[in-house]
């Protein structure tokens, strides 16, 4: 008996040592709006994981990094935990050129990166590698999204208005191209291309009047997106003009504008207050019990990153990099936005997001006339994928 | 554009000049009679943004304003006192790595206070609507804005032309050993200086709440505009930051109007690059007076020495571990390199450049570009990619040795601005924002400790080069344009051509940190060619001790180990940071080069 319960003691102990580690890297300090509730989603992930065993006997751990906004100090950071901390994983990063320098590292290195939120198009595309797989939409999957309402629209003049960075030119670019084919004969009359975090709102809002147009997509978000709104609501350019915002029906950009929230814009974003579904309930409820907040946006990324990698590694029954790779391609799973796919051709998981209109209620913005928009509809075609990634 | 188009955007640039032009005075106050480069006057504007937005939920808009702004000024009058008087008599710029660590306090203390989220404040009461203009609707709180900033301009200029304590200042400002000699009190001078530029930070930020939300980006986007408002301006000059802002607002107002409105992602520096290389002292400046009686203290040479034995263990650590040691360590010895060329310039040559991150970054992009578009091997594009920085260097050296003190400092921010603003544009070259992947070095370097073994040789033979430079015949005749340009004028030495060359070798050095950066990340971004960049260097020199040859290289260890560190133990590590930099300013002024010596 008593070498027995020996056996076990060194068991548990070896069951212990081989948690499977998640290196998570993120500039939580320079986006803190949308990372603070990001890490949340990811705790209550893992409290609800390891609660119910882990995954394949073993612990999930989340060993969590700042990596001070900028690719250099990331691709430090993710060395570290990769040689250091020995991770199995490196999953996060929020800005586009922090992310590409993560994949190209993990490419390098030969780890699994599931980049959590950055949403550049070259990350799975252009600069797509066997190595980094990407969980949000892209930038041209929302803007995909929200064309079938631009051409409703039927307006003929177009204003456009973006933070001059990859951002917003991409979603600019795609905007122009994919409404052009939906809606032959469209004009595009004025562009507007403010520095990031630096416009200059009332002259942007002026210069766009000037131009007329009959309706305007912007790509504007946080601080660039208030001072927009503000602007123009003082100036009345949204009187007669629809306007299309990508992220703007985001909590984290939403929130801020309370009684300054326009009405009728069309957005993509996240009516957590209004989803019913079973998922989303659930998660929602056991996010409000753990937290006493509500879930915003980057919860739910946080939350489904986690069950991400637990799915891979379920599907795997292992750890090993090579074996997740290949078992996170073509992984389907559940999320509280519903299933989603781990698409096996461009590693892009066709998590969607919700299209609205912006409205107010009780001096805060919300969304209504929503519907959830599957990712795995707003994709171009196989062909133009292989051809962008080169294979 | 119409002529209505063309009225109203120049009334945008009238409030956006009103807004530009109280925050750059209070700088240009503070600077002028204490030449502090105050980094942290951003971060009074933010605070002073925060601030209104919490009180004007208590008190409302019209009492918070000058309740923000006096709570501001009270920080400044403690900041000052507890703070920056201590540390007058310090080497120059240490002021500035002291005002940089409260950037970093005073960011998280901000975060912790407020939140992450970004506040919008309320309108202006009485001033939320617009009023009708040439047929358009212009907002209220706009032309109230229009009026208080001359407002503010008229009582400034009443309190320096007309008050006796407006006149010790601009005695102060034109020649600060003059009118100490006279007897008059600096300490209290420059206390009353500090908070009363403090409020008027406080001021500018909280009346910026109706127009723009309370973030925590703001600190540093409003310290570099405000620089740009001074330095176009002339400093000390407050007739002429308010030229400047004038001017700066109306050309991005119309760059704007007319569709250009990419280019204002970089028009102030392009303006203050043309008015600095027209009007060496800016718009409406004066030449200042020569400091006297104080040159610079000889560069402590004993100091380098102990890097012969550092240099055996630093090339026996491979042997003892793969990890991450290495993957730091190589960090550590890029920036080395790094800091000791820009130290090659603000201690040796005297210049001090507020940009030497243009060289670190063409040095950078010099290389990647060689191997990506020239497809030249990686071996060969490390060594030739500095050539990008010489060139660099060569080009804005040439216009920045015509200036001299902050301007020249200003000058080299400018085209450091320019130069980052076409990594971050031209998409189909430099990959944009972006930047560039997949620079990895060749095989036989590509493990992690071949790679460090590479580095440390290069930047050992680097920094050896710099430090045999200093101590050879150029760089004894690069002091003595450092120490008296009159004087090494007068026995023969072509001051310019040698601090051009400075220059030069400087940049190049840079740009090999710069190459060797890019192949130790695998990409590169803009970033590397940021003011960030710029002020990370700035802050190792500073923090090693300017007097001495090895000081930067100290400098570069401790603070790439403490941002590794404290940013993976501690949740509010920028401002421990801060807090470790004030200490260390507070207790050894000399730097911590300056320590070693203490301790010998």
């Amino acid at each position: 008996m008593k070498y027995f319960i020996f056996v076990l003691l060194v068991l548990s102990a070896g069951v212990n040592a081989q948690t499977i580690k998640i290196g998570e890297l993120n500039s939580y300090k320079v986006f803190a709006a949308f990372l603070e509730p990001y890490k949340k989603g990811m705790e209550l992930a893992l409290e609800e994981i390891n609660a119910a065993g882990g995954v394949e006997g073993r612990k999930l751990e989340l060993v969590v990094r700042d990596d001070g906004g900028t690719p250099g100090d990331a691709v430090r950071v993710a060395e570290e935990l990769i040689v250091r901390e020995r991770v199995h994983v490196l999953m996060g990063t929020f800005a586009s050129n922090v992310g590409l320098a993560v994949a190209n590292l993990a490419n390098q290195r030969k780890i699994l990166f599931l980049a959590s939120e950055p949403l550049t198009d070259k990350i799975v595309w252009e600069n797509g590698n066997r190595y980094t797989f990407r969980l949000r939409p892209s930038t041209y999957m929302q803007t995909a999204m929200l064309i079938p309402e631009a051409a409703k629209l039927n307006k003929r003049r177009w204003a456009i208005v973006y933070p001059n960075y990859e951002y917003g030119q991409s979603a600019t670019a795609s905007f122009k191209n994919l409404l052009a084919k939906a809606q032959p004969g469209v004009e595009f009359v004025a562009e507007q291309a403010p520095a990031l975090g630096k416009i200059e709102a009332g002259a942007v809002v002026q210069a766009l009047a000037e131009a007329k147009p009959d309706a305007i997509f912007s790509s504007l978000f946080a601080a660039d997106l208030q001072k927009f709104v503000r602007e123009g609501n003082t100036r009345g350019l949204f009187r007669n003009t629809v306007v299309l915002n990508l992220l703007a029906g985001e909590p984290e950009y939403l929130d801020p504008l309370k009684d300054e929230t326009p009405q009728g814009w069309w957005v993509t974003g996240y009516p957590w207050s209004e989803i019913d579904t079973p998922e989303h309930k659930r998660f929602r409820d056991a996010y409000q019990k753990r937290w006493k907040d509500y879930p915003r946006q980057g919860s739910v990324v946080g939350y489904t990153a986690v069950y991400s990698v637990a799915n891979a590694v379920r599907k795997a029954k292992s750890a090993d990099t090579e074996k997740l790779v290949e078992a996170l391609k073509g992984l389907q799973m559940q999320t509280p936005f519903g299933p989603i796919v781990w698409r096996a051709l461009d590693h892009q998981s066709t998590m969607g997001a919700y299209v609205g209109q912006l409205s107010q209620k009780n001096g805060k913005g919300t969304m209504i006339n929503w519907r959830y928009v599957d990712g795995a509809s707003v994709q171009p075609s196989e062909r133009e994928i292989r051809a962008l990634r080169k294979e | 554009m119409s002529e209505a188009a063309v009225l109203l955007q120049f009334l945008n640039g009238l409030a956006g000049a009103s807004s530009l032009f109280l925050v750059a005075a209070g700088l240009s106050l503070i600077f002028g009679v204490s030449r502090i480069v105050n980094f942290a006057h951003g971060s009074l504007y933010m605070l002073g943004m925060y601030l209104a937005v919490w009180l004007s939920a208590r008190v409302g808009f019209w009492l918070s304003v000058p309740l923000a702004a006096a709570a501001v000024g009270a920080f400044g009058l403690l900041a000052e006192i507890l703070l920056l008087r201590r540390i007058y008599r310090a080497p120059e710029l240490l002021q500035l790595l002291a005002t940089f660590a409260l950037v970093l306090v005073i960011k998280d203390f901000a975060l912790w206070a407020w939140g992450p989220e970004d506040l919008l404040g309320p309108r202006a009461p009485g001033l939320t609507g617009a009023v009708d203009i040439a047929g358009r609707r212009f907002p209220a709180y706009d032309l109230f804005l229009i009026a208080l900033g001359p407002m503010v301009f008229v009582a400034l200029h009443f309190l320096l032309s007309k008050t006796r304590w407006g006149i010790l200042v601009r005695a102060a400002t034109e020649d600060r050993e003059m009118t100490g000699a006279l007897g008059v009190n600096q300490r209290w001078l420059f206390t009353g200086v500090f908070m009363l530029g403090a409020a008027l930070a406080g001021l500018g930020g909280a009346l910026a709440i109706p127009r723009e939300p309370a973030n925590l980006e703001l600190d540093l986007a409003v310290v570099s505009d405000a620089f740009v408002v001074v330095v176009v301006g002339g400093l000390g000059s407050i007739p002429g930051a308010f030229l400047a802002a004038l001017l700066i607002a109306e050309i991005k107002a119309f760059c704007i109007g007319l569709g250009y409105s990419k280019l204002t992602l970089v028009a102030e520096f392009i303006v203050m690059a043309v008015v600095l290389v027209l009007r060496p002292w800016g718009l409406l400046g004066r030449r200042p007076a020569e400091a006297r009686g104080t040159p610079n203290a000889a560069l402590d040479f004993a100091s380098a020495k102990i890097f012969l034995p550092l240099l055996v263990v630093l090339a026996l650590i491979p042997v003892f571990s793969g990890g991450y040691a290495l993957v730091l360590l190589t960090d550590v010895l890029v920036f080395a390199l790094f800091a000791v060329s820009l130290h090659f310039l603000l201690g040796a040559g005297g210049m001090v450049s507020f940009g030497h991150a243009a060289y670190f970054g063409l040095g950078a992009y010099g290389a990647a570009l060689l191997v990506l578009r020239a497809g030249l091997p990686m071996e060969l594009a490390l060594i030739l990619g500095p050539l990008a920085a010489a060139a660099g260097a060569a080009l804005f050296g040439w216009f920045c040795v015509r200036l001299s003190g902050i301007y020249l400092a200003m000058l080299t921010l400018a085209f450091a601005q320019i130069v980052w603003s076409i990594a971050f544009q031209w998409d189909g070259m430099t990959g944009g924002s972006n930047g560039l992947v997949g620079l990895w070095p060749a095989s036989w370097l590509g493990s992690r400790g071949a790679y460090y073994g590479a580095t440390l040789m290069l930047c050992a033979l680097g920094i050896a080069a710099l430090w045999r430079i200093v101590a050879s015949p150029f760089g004894h005749a690069l002091r003595s344009t450092r120490d008296s340009p009159l004087r090494a004028e007068a026995i023969g030495i072509n001051v310019r051509a040698q601090q051009w060359t400075a220059f030069i070798v400087a940049g190049s050095f840079a740009g090999l940190a710069g190459s060797l950066y890019a192949f130790s990340k695998g990409s590169i971004s803009p970033e590397t060619l940021s003011v960030p960049r710029s002020v990370d260097a700035l802050v190792m020199v500073l923090l090693g001790g300017v007097q001495s040859l090895a000081g930067p290289v100290w400098g570069a260890a401790l603070f790439t180990w403490l941002e590794d560190s404290v940013s993976r133990e501690v949740a509010y590590w920028r401002a421990a940071i801060g807090a470790v930099i004030l200490l260390l300013v507070l207790a050894f002024p000399q730097g911590i080069a300056g320590l070693f010596k203490r301790l010998r």
